[in-house]
């Protein structure tokens, strides 16, 4: 399925397309209209809203992304700990309901607006959008936002990040990413949090939890963390600091970029059809970026915004 | 549930391409949903009845066409169908695979009753 060849059109409804145009009739005398945008187009467009106000700003977005309890917050709580000192960080957090997270983060001295998202499974990028104007990014260097715990939903919702962290945690079992391959692929970076665990947790096994990683045909980095004890937080501190130098360069160069894998509906954003027509309205300029990974995503997705996609990857397996 | 945001998003782009043509009513929608979307068509279903109530697109029928998932093998050139859950591929069984097809979200085509007499909307 593609945007522009108009392979759609099978011979079975090819009969409701006219062959000059977009608006054809049925035989019943219904207009038949080609549409072909992305269902989250209009979520989408706000994700680029926000990714340009990220980057006007300086500021690498990082979505984090998990199960609830599998260590988010405990994770950020421990990187304002181990980085506070030399970067400034703010945290977006997400959660159904209460404040707790965000009080938590405060505690820190650290910057955190709540997003109570009610019965809503997941933030969208109107919800952050919202949460940015709470939010002076002024000087801030890292900006994390906690989605809604969550394996489902989150992974659909571009929210203007540059990348997405997906957090394994050791109670959850090492096949999660077999069972809930939408989540894991679209990870920059999974961290297996909770190693602390795993001397009375044996039947979790990472080797076994980064294969089925793997088998989504993915290299985003696999890295084994814990916030208890004596840390073990290096990869992921070290993951931060060569992310945020990566990006400031990008934006040096004009560029930026989105996580390697998008949700669908962003990639075809300027796909024909007048939902999609606006987006020619930012000022962006098309450029395309080297798909030097051919394997990370799809060919037809480059530069769908307008912005140049970096999909560079760190810690890459052997083949 | 994000079927239900998914759903009210998708009205929301119907209703505006219905206000563009100045349709009178939405007899058809199709989609292009693939398994690595991350959406249940199921449940988008389910979802559409309650997201459409007092629309232009109310008695619409929607239709979801379900996308396979399929791979590109960037090592061995071949192209094979897949699980959602193990994108290798399959012919040579490398991980160096790029995805085909199978994460579509589309809005793929509308059926709209327009009056002949196409007076530009309001």
């Amino acid at each position: 399925m593609c945007d522009t060849c108009g392979c759609n059109i099978t011979p079975g409804n090819a009969h409701l397309v006219r062959a000059d145009g977009k608006l054809g009739r049925t035989e019943d005398g219904r207009a038949a209209v080609t549409v072909l945008t992305g269902l989250l187009a209009e979520n989408d467009h706000q994700a680029a809203h926000n990714r340009e106000h990220f980057d006007h700003h300086r500021v690498l977005a990082l979505n984090l992304m998990s199960s609830p309890g599998a260590g988010k917050t405990s994770l950020l709580e421990a990187t304002i700990d181990a980085l506070g000192s030399q970067l400034r960080i703010a945290v977006i957090e997400g959660d159904l309901e209460t404040e707790n997270d965000a009080v938590r983060i405060r505690a820190k001295g650290i910057p955190a607006i709540q997003i109570a998202t009610g019965s809503a499974c997941h933030l969208d990028a109107h919800m952050v959008h919202d949460a940015l104007h709470h939010l002076d990014l002024t000087g801030i260097d890292i900006l994390f936002i906690e989605n809604v715990g969550n394996l489902v939903c989150p992974a659909s919702f571009d929210l203007g990040q540059h990348r997405n962290v997906t957090l394994l945690s050791v109670p959850e079992g090492d096949d999660k990413p077999a069972k809930y391959p939408v989540m894991f692929r679209a990870a920059d970076l999974v961290l297996c949090t909770k190693a602390d665990l795993l001397s009375v947790l044996p039947e979790f096994v990472p080797e076994r939890a980064e294969h089925y990683l793997r088998d989504l045909a993915t290299t985003a980095p696999f890295a084994v963390v814990s916030t208890r004890g004596s840390g073990q937080l290096e990869p992921w501190l070290h993951w931060l600091q060569d992310e945020l130098t990566a990006q400031r360069a990008r934006l040096e160069q004009g560029r930026t970029l989105r996580p390697a894998i998008a949700p669908d509906g962003s990639r075809l954003h300027a796909a024909a059809g007048p939902a999609a027509e606006s987006v020619s309205g930012h000022g962006h300029t098309h450029h395309h970026h080297d798909h030097d990974h051919a394997h990370h995503g799809h060919a037809h997705r480059h530069g769908h915004d307008g912005l140049d996609q970096d999909s560079g990857h760190l810690g890459s397996p052997g083949a | 549930m994000h079927e239900l945001s998914i759903c009210q998003a998708l009205l929301d782009q119907v209703e505006g391409i219905a206000r563009d043509h100045g349709a009178t009513r939405v007899e058809r929608i199709l989609l292009k949903v693939g398994p690595l979307s991350g959406v249940e068509p199921v449940l988008i279903q389910h979802a559409y009845t309650l997201a459409a109530a007092g629309t232009i697109a109310e008695t619409a029928e929607l239709v979801i066409e379900t996308a396979e998932v399929r791979v590109h093998c960037t090592v061995c050139g071949v192209e094979s169908p897949a699980a959602p859950n193990r994108l290798l591929c399959g012919a040579c069984g490398s991980f160096q695979t790029r995805l085909v097809s199978g994460d579509e979200m589309l809005l793929a085509q509308l059926e709209m009753t327009i009056p002949d007499k196409t007076e530009p909307a309001a």
